[in-house]
């Protein structure tokens, strides 16, 4: 076996450095596709300071994920972040020294690179931090700028001709901007596949598997081809990865540096560390539903009292938030058991008790599921017809939400008259700030007033945190009103 | 059933549409098969060699049904001795699901599991919408239909690229052309529109095809709007509120009108608002959206968005109809009749029925049997899908051949 301290940490490449030599600097961008590693050996302080700096950048980036922050309020955080850790200066800043800024920038990458290949959970997160850097970054650079680095590359688009842009003029006028005219307007040509997220959200005209671009959403390209090669690139990685398992000294700074990564951003509510995260049993739920439970996990637990039955992200969606709840597993199969009283023992058995174990972690990939963030409940796994999953904020009609309110928690103090505001924040789409407010009306008992969120002007972020911080308050209140209490005997 | 594998199944037909060439590739050999046998006991990761050996397997197992999943980076079979980083799904049809459930809250002639041809119409207006919007839109030309056994329709598309597509490219496209959204709690369930702009050119396509349906198959056969449930549900589709309120009024009062009457009520209100008037616009919006509401296809999304989700193979038995699981011509959907199509039972009795000598002739050329029954012109359809499909293998083969030589 080579000995550990003989090896280049990252294989080195043999082109790069030549390639870019015409230029002044050995980068040449700013901007960077990260498509070679770092040339040279890397000591370990800069393997290290490298990568943690970066770190740094990325988990706000995920935070402002979980916050739900909008993107211009993102991207002003990050840009914030980066001048502090990770300066990345245009070309016109001669002072600077530029190579060393990017270098830095370089070998940032390519370490967390190693430290996010190792599983699936970690590589999504990455690329999708690493892909939101980027484009702060693309929407910071400066035009001339950007247009160099965008033509560094091929991304085989096509102009669209005026003969053809005349052939579907009214089709892609109905895809252009308010004011914008076909005429003066450029398109371009490129596969589908390149831009999906414009497909998805029908920015775009399709004809024949090709995307009519407008060019204010050209940069879209750009970005998917970022993820896009830096997932593959990810996979190849791990794949490969296993040679680096020997090496003594640098296993356990990519382990840190992946937890720093899970454990510095508090996207998955543990329960654990607000101490009410105490056991609960099946006859608790009742119970709990109706003093403490937000709306969605309110409308779960209603459904399946109705129905006695719950389709498949129902129970996925309530089943996770009642064992971060302190649901025990065996509890938990009770609880269902019972919920389900329409259907046979063996029926039973057979269809959902694994499912259960599984989200308990006690079967297949023996995973420990965190409970869904509102952040995951709001946009993935959207409701189809007949389901009674989601955020009811978003996922019901305005009037089955008022309904819904009302009958849900008017006998924790919510009145009609709350409701305009209530509905006002739901129509501009504030789903969770919604739902804050009905935290703060319905706890208006134990002094929560407007403002104060679930303490501290937080907002609901978490249906687990929602329900932690209601128990918590009742909690409380219990206590005082007891030592209430024994002061009025003394004084007697 | 097992007569039914040994004497008719299409193998080879399935085997040809499955590996897009006539020697066996990995398409084939490293795809994922998936078992459902008697008593529900079910067998994922089974992966075969070729026709003959998926052939063996089937006979032996007798299967209620089987599925088939994505070719992976190593043969299934061999799952549990790679690692996980090296066993990934890699190509795979693109498909779509549909099925009666989803309509159930529009259609009044049945629910649930029941199917009749009253109902088949909403099917056939999705197929024949997202034929045509997949071909032009997507430009996939390799496009098989298959009836589900019962009340429902699949459809797989084979085109390179469309095997190539990511989890993530998938989960795009059908965004694209998911229209119907929200939970049952939802009544708008269509919501397309850029604020106040006119509807996406691929929907108002779409639009042109429906408006016929709808008419026909809502306000006539279907005749959604007479109950009270009924046009209070389309009530609440209607934003503009003093237009709502008057036909509220005037439908409490007059409670037997019929479908149609009340949508021409409707229009009626819709002219009575001046041409460039907003309330107008707001109305044909909602009258658009309507529409939809009760026609766009309705997709079972979570089956098209990953490479790894198993579909029930054509040619299967539905296991409660006994129904054959055919493909069906797009270009011919309106007249297909899901009773009409061949069950096990009366397939394995053409066979009885057959005169001894020819019977004899049949086990010398065993494969052809089925040519003697009526599941004749499916598997032909069939056979004629495949040929175009490895029509194309050859010519990619020929232009990849031809760039070599010319290097
Ligand atoms: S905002 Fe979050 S906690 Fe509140 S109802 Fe929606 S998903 Fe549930
Ligand atoms: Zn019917």
């Amino acid at each position: 076996m080579q000995n550990a301290r003989d090896r280049k940490i990252i294989p080195t490449g043999d082109s790069a450095g030549q390639v870019e030599k015409h230029s002044t600097h050995i980068y040449p961008h700013r901007l960077n596709f990260y498509d070679t590693p770092p040339l040279g050996d890397i000591t370990i302080e800069e393997f290290e300071t490298c990568a943690l700096d970066r770190l740094r950048v990325l988990a706000e980036i995920e935070s402002s994920f979980v916050r739900n922050r909008a993107y211009e309020e993102l991207k002003e955080v990050t840009t914030k972040h980066c001048q502090k850790y990770l300066p990345l200066n245009s070309n016109s800043a001669h002072t600077l020294d530029l190579d060393a800024e990017r270098r830095k920038d370089h070998v940032g990458h390519f370490v967390l690179r190693l430290a996010f290949c190792r599983s699936e959970e970690l590589r999504r997160r990455f690329v999708k931090a690493e892909t939101t850097l980027f484009r702060v970054r693309f929407d910071n650079d400066d035009g001339e700028e950007r247009e160099t680095f965008l033509k560094s590359r091929n991304f085989e688009w096509v102009l669209v001709t005026n003969d053809e842009k005349n052939q579907y003029k009214s089709q892609l006028a109905a895809t252009t901007m308010k004011g914008a005219s076909v005429d003066t307007e450029r398109y371009y040509k490129v596969k589908w596949t390149r831009v999906p997220d414009l497909v998805e959200r029908r920015r775009v005209l399709l004809k024949a598997g090709f995307a009519y671009v407008p060019s204010r959403e050209i940069s879209s390209v750009a970005f998917q081809e970022f993820q896009t090669n830096l997932t593959k690139a990810l996979e190849m990685t791990a794949k490969a990865l296993p040679w680096l398992d020997e090496d003594t000294r640098i296993v356990p700074i990519l382990d840190n540096l992946s937890q720093g990564f899970l454990a510095g951003v508090p996207s998955e509510w543990s329960g654990m560390s607000t101490g009410s995260g105490t056991e609960i049993t099946a006859e608790m739920v009742d119970d709990l539903a109706r003093k403490h439970f937000p709306l969605c996990m309110r409308n779960l637990h209603d459904s399946l009292r109705r129905d006695r039955h719950l389709k498949h992200f129902g129970r996925l969606q309530y089943g996770l938030f009642l064992k971060v709840l302190g649901l025990s597993i065996e509890e938990a199969v009770t609880f269902w058991r019972r919920s389900f009283s329409n259907i046979q023992d063996d029926k039973f058995n057979k269809e959902y008790r694994y499912n259960i174990r599984h989200s308990y972690g006690l079967e297949g990939k023996r995973a420990n599921y965190p409970a869904k963030s509102c952040q995951q409940i709001l946009m993935s796994d959207q409701p189809g017809p007949g389901d009674s999953h989601g955020c009811p904020y978003r996922h019901f009609s305005p009037d089955n939400v008022q309904t819904a309110l009302l009958s849900m928690y008017s006998s924790r103090g919510l009145t009609a008259a709350d409701l305009p505001e209530i509905m006002n924040t739901v129509k501009g789409s504030h789903y969770h700030v919604a739902c804050t407010r009905v935290f703060e009306i319905t706890h208006a008992q134990y002094g929560v007033s407007k403002g104060d969120g679930i303490g501290g002007g937080e907002s609901v972020t978490h249906p687990n945190q929602y329900a932690a911080k209601s128990r918590e308050l009742a909690k409380e209140n219990e206590g005082t009103k007891a030592e209430g209490d024994g002061d009025i005997i003394m004084m007697d | 059933m097992l007569a039914f594998y040994r004497r008719l199944y299409p193998f080879k037909s399935v085997f040809g549409w499955l590996n897009h060439d006539h020697a066996p590739s990995k398409l084939f050999t490293q795809r994922e098969f998936a078992f459902t046998l008697q008593g529900d006991v079910y067998l994922r990761y089974n992966s075969f060699d070729n026709a003959d050996d998926l052939k063996k397997q089937i006979c032996k197992l007798n299967p209620t049904r089987f599925e088939i999943g994505p070719m992976y980076s190593a043969r299934p079979r061999d799952k549990k001795t790679v690692r996980p980083a090296m066993f990934t799904p890699q190509l795979r049809e693109l498909v779509f699901d549909i099925d009666m459930t989803d309509y159930d809250s529009i259609r009044t002639c049945c629910s649930g599991a029941d199917i009749c041809k009253r109902c088949w119409v909403f099917i056939a207006a999705a197929v024949r919408v997202l034929d045509k919007g997949i071909r032009d839109q997507f430009g996939y030309n390799h496009l098989l239909w298959v009836y589900s056994g019962r009340r429902g329709i699949h459809l797989w598309i084979s085109d390179q690229e469309a095997m190539e597509l990511t989890d993530e490219q998938r989960r795009a496209l059908v965004g694209w052309l998911t229209v119907i959204q929200g939970g049952k709690e939802m009544h708008k369930k269509v919501n397309v529109r850029q604020g106040s702009r006119p509807l996406p050119p691929s929907i108002s396509m779409a639009l042109e095809t429906l408006t016929d349906v709808f008419g026909d198959l809502i306000l006539d056969d279907q005749d959604c709007f007479a109950s009270e449930d009924g046009w209070r549900a389309l009530l609440h589709l209607i934003t503009e509120k003093t237009t709502a309120e008057r036909l509220e009024k005037k439908w409490t009062a007059e409670s037997m009108r019929s479908s149609d009457e009340r949508w021409q009520d409707l229009k009626k209100e819709v002219k009575s608002w001046g041409k460039d008037s907003p309330q107008r616009a707001n109305l044909v919006a909602a009258m658009e959206d309507i529409v939809l509401q009760y026609t766009y296809p309705r997709l079972d999304a979570e089956v098209s968005k990953h490479r790894n989700h198993l579909l029930k193979a054509p040619f299967c038995i539905h296991p409660k109809t006994g129904r054959v699981c055919v493909p069906v011509d797009p270009s011919t959907i309106d007249s297909f009749r899901p009773e009409r199509v061949p069950t096990v039972g009366q397939l394995l009795r053409e066979l009885d029925e057959l005169a001894p000598a020819a019977d004899s002739d049949a086990i010398e050329h065993h494969s052809a049997d089925w040519e003697r029954t009526s599941l004749k012109p499916y598997v032909e359809m069939m056979d004629r899908h495949v040929t175009a499909l490895m029509d194309e293998t050859r010519r990619a083969t020929r232009m990849k051949r031809e760039k070599d030589i010319s290097w």
